[in-house]
């Protein structure tokens, strides 16, 4: 049974991993603003040649 | 001169206003002033024409192109508003309140393609922010300015603003502290099963592994994340009150000394878990209290709303002054829909100020050369000069802000339930305490300590700590729905709490808008015709007002138009001499008596009649009238008493209306109110309810845009939601009942727990079982019984 200091080692680093993720994610600014990427990802992404998606126009 | 007239009506292809001219066409696109063709034109050059393929009139509508933003090359002005600078790039925020869709954002969001010394932007949509970075050798900040202007997104830039800096450093980590918090909770759960399960003799050794562990895991719940409940605990100690963080604090304390003691000496398991979930759950409660739904600033004042910086004349010259260093005798130049910021005597041009910031009254007032303006007002029309008789903080409005109603510091207004419960709790749960290792002590010192312990632990008032927050911001975000915001949790007690109304007026219990026209006057339809002619020409609000109310007519032409300053217009029309303005212009008497704006009209000098102007009440003013049986309702106005026979409906009492009352006499008349005991609802819309919206007990803003100015209170009510008044005062009162409810329940679970903690057998796992199940209750109860209270009232 001596595993499990080892298994719950493992374990608290892994969830101290999670806990610095979400301390960089937060000292990072990316929970400040959670609604603008959601409209963000509805906009097109380039609007380089916005004729070329239409048909060409025959005549 | 005659115009063909406009037959079917087009929109503005920019903000998707009515097209009143046809003037503006540039590619088959209509639009209804100079201001929002440019914008499109800017956006044609540099390929950005998308922003109007993702919303139809993604645009606000731009009238007034002659902006000037000259006094931002002021390096002291400049500086106070830049976030950060480097030798090469400058980083500044901006408040820009236009930003409403998705081609805002787009648009926004490519400043780039416009110019390239843009490097970076990027909008924060709930906030109307935009972040940019930029090139400031390149591009300096007054340009910027200019270049988002150019493309209608304005920044409001005010006194605010560049207060607003030094005092937002204050941020705590709360979010951080849960996080924390989540993380030692989580692990100390798993490590507790197997002491609950039970572990047989051999597995002793893991029993003080997971023993220490759990010590390991309380520190950072102890020292980071509870840490607020002692400070908070303290600082009342202190100021000698007994709030909630003391019995609360006490128990984070006892738990973490008896689980740290008892793990040390082998005596037991300790309650860890109990005092990690105790953390956690009372953040979150926390974190939910501090929630806000709306992004809408309470806390304007007049610098909020007044410009950074005027222009005034020296040496023949114009320049621009920061407001602060405006001092007396200095000579401003006030253009178009520019705001007076000082207390001054009208020099030159003719003024037409639109006081509705300060009043709520829509139209504007005229006045004449030498007259003295007082501060707030905006002037329509031309450019005017005037000579400042007061600096900017003394002046008639703004010396209101030097009252000590707004210098009190944290609002001391009423004792939340919360507060005056949690007095009595912790004496009682004190005493019970010390009675408790009283009548154990002199048998069993052990069992008395124990029991003592177990009594602080287990009474610890997580669940009281907790209904409060989610019931309030059920009910929070109830209101939110309904249009009616407020600025904290606590304004709900308060709404609950007030017996006594006081409204104001103009702009308040009547619309902001002009739409209760009267046409006093026999014309025939030619005779209309030639009105709405003569009125076409001028640029004054009422012609304006006027024109739109005949309808679409076909113009006629117009000979000698002249227009009188402050009196009226005339002129020759198809042979007809046409005046309209002021009793005192057509009739040459001046008339006092009326309750209404009028302009009189008179046809080859023959008086024909009047167009009377009134505002009307809000929807709904009957359903407030009503609750004249379980308030007192007042009514203060700043105007003549001219209407009041009209208001005689809502109002019959006779001494609950009073007229002619200056900004500081509704402070004052809201003082004696509360000195008479009463708890005092103020509802106004102006700067010049400012003073008494402090005072009273539970300040509300009405306004008919939420985004538009709206003076610093404590909820702002949307005028459409105004008739739902009544409604919200019941709601307020049923989210109070359901506050007193869940008190009891979270009392019974203490009682229950009380009854193991005196005989000193207190189980860890009872303890982990009752917190954590009295949380989830009051948790669920108050979120249920707020929907369906919402449902009753027929909020949702």
């Amino acid at each position: 049974m001596n595993i499990l200091y080892f298994l719950i080692g493992c374990s608290v680093v892994l969830a101290l991993g999670f806990l610095g993720a979400f301390f960089w994610a937060q000292g990072n600014g990316q929970n400040d603003d959670l609604f603008t990427p959601s409209m963000r990802v509805l906009i097109e992404d380039d609007e380089e040649k916005p004729e070329n998606t239409e048909p060409p126009i025959q005549k | 001169m005659i115009k063909s007239p406009v037959l079917e009506k087009t929109t503005c292809y920019h903000c998707g206003d009515d097209c009143t001219t046809i003037e503006y066409i540039v590619e088959e696109k209509h639009f209804c002033c100079h201001g929002c063709k440019s914008v499109y034109e800017v956006l044609s050059v540099d390929n950005l024409c998308n922003y109007y393929s993702y919303n139809d009139h993604p645009g606000v509508t731009r009238k007034q192109t002659n902006k000037r933003f000259d006094y931002l090359s002021d390096p002291t002005i400049a500086n106070d508003l830049i976030d950060y600078q480097d030798t090469r790039i400058s980083i500044v925020t901006f408040y820009i309140p236009q930003i409403h869709c998705s081609s805002c954002l787009w648009l926004l969001e490519k400043l780039n393609k416009i110019n390239p010394a843009v490097q970076y932007c990027r909008v924060d949509f709930l906030k109307k922010q935009l972040n940019i970075r930029y090139d400031h050798e390149q591009l300096n900040l007054q340009q910027l300015v200019e270049l988002l202007d150019n493309i209608g997104y304005e920044p409001l830039i005010s006194l605010q603003d560049v207060i607003k800096k030094q005092n937002n450093a204050d941020k705590d980590n709360l979010v951080s502290k849960i996080a924390v918090a989540g993380f030692c909770f989580g692990n100390v759960m798993l490590l507790s099963f197997p002491e609950y399960f039970g572990l047989s003799g051999f597995e002793q050794t893991f029993k003080h592994f997971f023993g220490w562990l759990n010590i390991l895991f309380c520190l950072p719940i102890v020292l980071y994340s509870g840490t607020g409940y002692f400070v908070s605990a303290r600082q009342n100690l202190k100021n000698r009150v007994l709030n909630i963080d003391f019995p609360l604090a006490l128990g984070i304390a006892v738990l973490s000394a008896r689980t740290v003691l008892e793990i040390v000496t082998h005596t037991g398991a300790g309650f860890a878990d109990t005092l990690c979930g105790l953390v956690f759950f009372l953040l979150v409660g926390k974190f939910v209290q501090k929630k806000t739904y709306h992004h809408i600033s309470f806390e304007r004042d007049y610098r909020s709303f007044f410009p950074v910086a005027v222009h005034i004349i020296e040496n023949d010259a114009e320049k621009p002054v920061p407001l602060g260093k405006l001092g007396i005798g200095n000579r401003m130049v006030i253009r178009n829909n520019e705001i007076i910021p000082a207390d001054a005597i009208l020099l030159k041009g003719e003024a037409l100020v639109d006081f509705s910031f300060v009043t709520g009254e829509a139209i504007p007032v005229s006045k004449t050369l030498g007259e003295i303006i007082y501060a707030g007002g905006r002037q329509t029309g031309e450019a005017i000069e005037l000579e400042v008789v007061k600096p900017v903080s003394q002046s008639y409005l703004t010396q209101l802000w030097n009252n000590e109603a707004f210098t009190r510091t944290q609002d001391k207004r009423m004792q939340t339930f919360n507060e005056k419960v949690s007095k009595y709790f912790t004496i009682v749960l004190l005493s019970i305490a010390f009675a408790t290792l009283i009548f154990w002590l002199p048998t069993d010192v052990r069992r008395g300590f124990a029991a003592f312990t177990a009594i602080l632990i287990v009474a610890c008032p997580c669940a009281l700590a907790l209904s409060t927050p989610f019931t309030m911001s059920a009910a929070l975000s109830i209101f939110d729905r309904n249009r009616f915001y407020l600025k904290n949790v606590a304004v709900v007690e308060q709404l609950a709490a007030i017996d006594t109304i006081v409204m104001d007026k103009t702009g308040t219990i009547t619309t902001g808008t002009v739409n209760n026209i009267k046409l006093e006057a026999d014309l025939t339809d030619e005779q209309k015709q030639l009105v709405y002619s003569l009125c076409s020409n001028s640029n004054h609000p009422l012609s304006r007002i006027i024109c739109r109310y005949l309808g679409n007519m076909d113009q006629l032409a117009v000979a000698g138009y002249t227009e009188i300053a402050g009196k009226g217009v005339q002129a020759h029309i198809n042979g007809h001499f046409v005046m309209a303005g002021s009793a005192d212009f057509i009739l040459g008497c001046s008339d006092h008596t009326s309750a209404h704006t009028m302009v009189h009209i008179a046809i080859d000098d023959r008086y024909m009649g009047y167009v009377a102007f009134s505002l009307s009440y809000r929807d709904g003013m009957k359903n407030i009238a009503a609750l004249a049986g379980s308030y007192d309702e007042y009514l203060l106005s700043g105007d003549q008493d001219h209407e009041r026979g009209d208001l005689q409906q809502f109002f019959p009492n006779a001494n609950s209306m009073y007229f002619n009352q200056s900004p500081q006499s509704k402070l004052d008349f809201v003082q004696s109110l509360q000195q008479n005991g009463s708890k005092v609802m103020m509802m106004g819309d102006g700067l010049n309810d400012s003073g008494a919206l402090k005072q009273s007990d539970l300040g509300i803003a009405v306004t008919d845009n939420v985004n538009n100015f709206s003076p610093g209170s404590d909820a702002i009510l949307d005028g459409k939601s105004f008739d739902k008044l009544p409604v919200f005062l019941r709601f307020a009162k049923d989210t109070i009942a359901i506050i007193h409810f869940s008190f009891f329940i979270s009392l019974t679970y203490n009682l229950v727990g009380l009854s193991y903690a005196v005989t000193g057998n207190l189980s860890p796992l009872t303890a982990a079982i009752l917190m954590p199940l009295s949380t989830a209750t009051i948790i669920s109860f108050t979120s249920i019984a707020t929907h369906f209270a919402a449902k009753k009232r027929q909020l949702i």
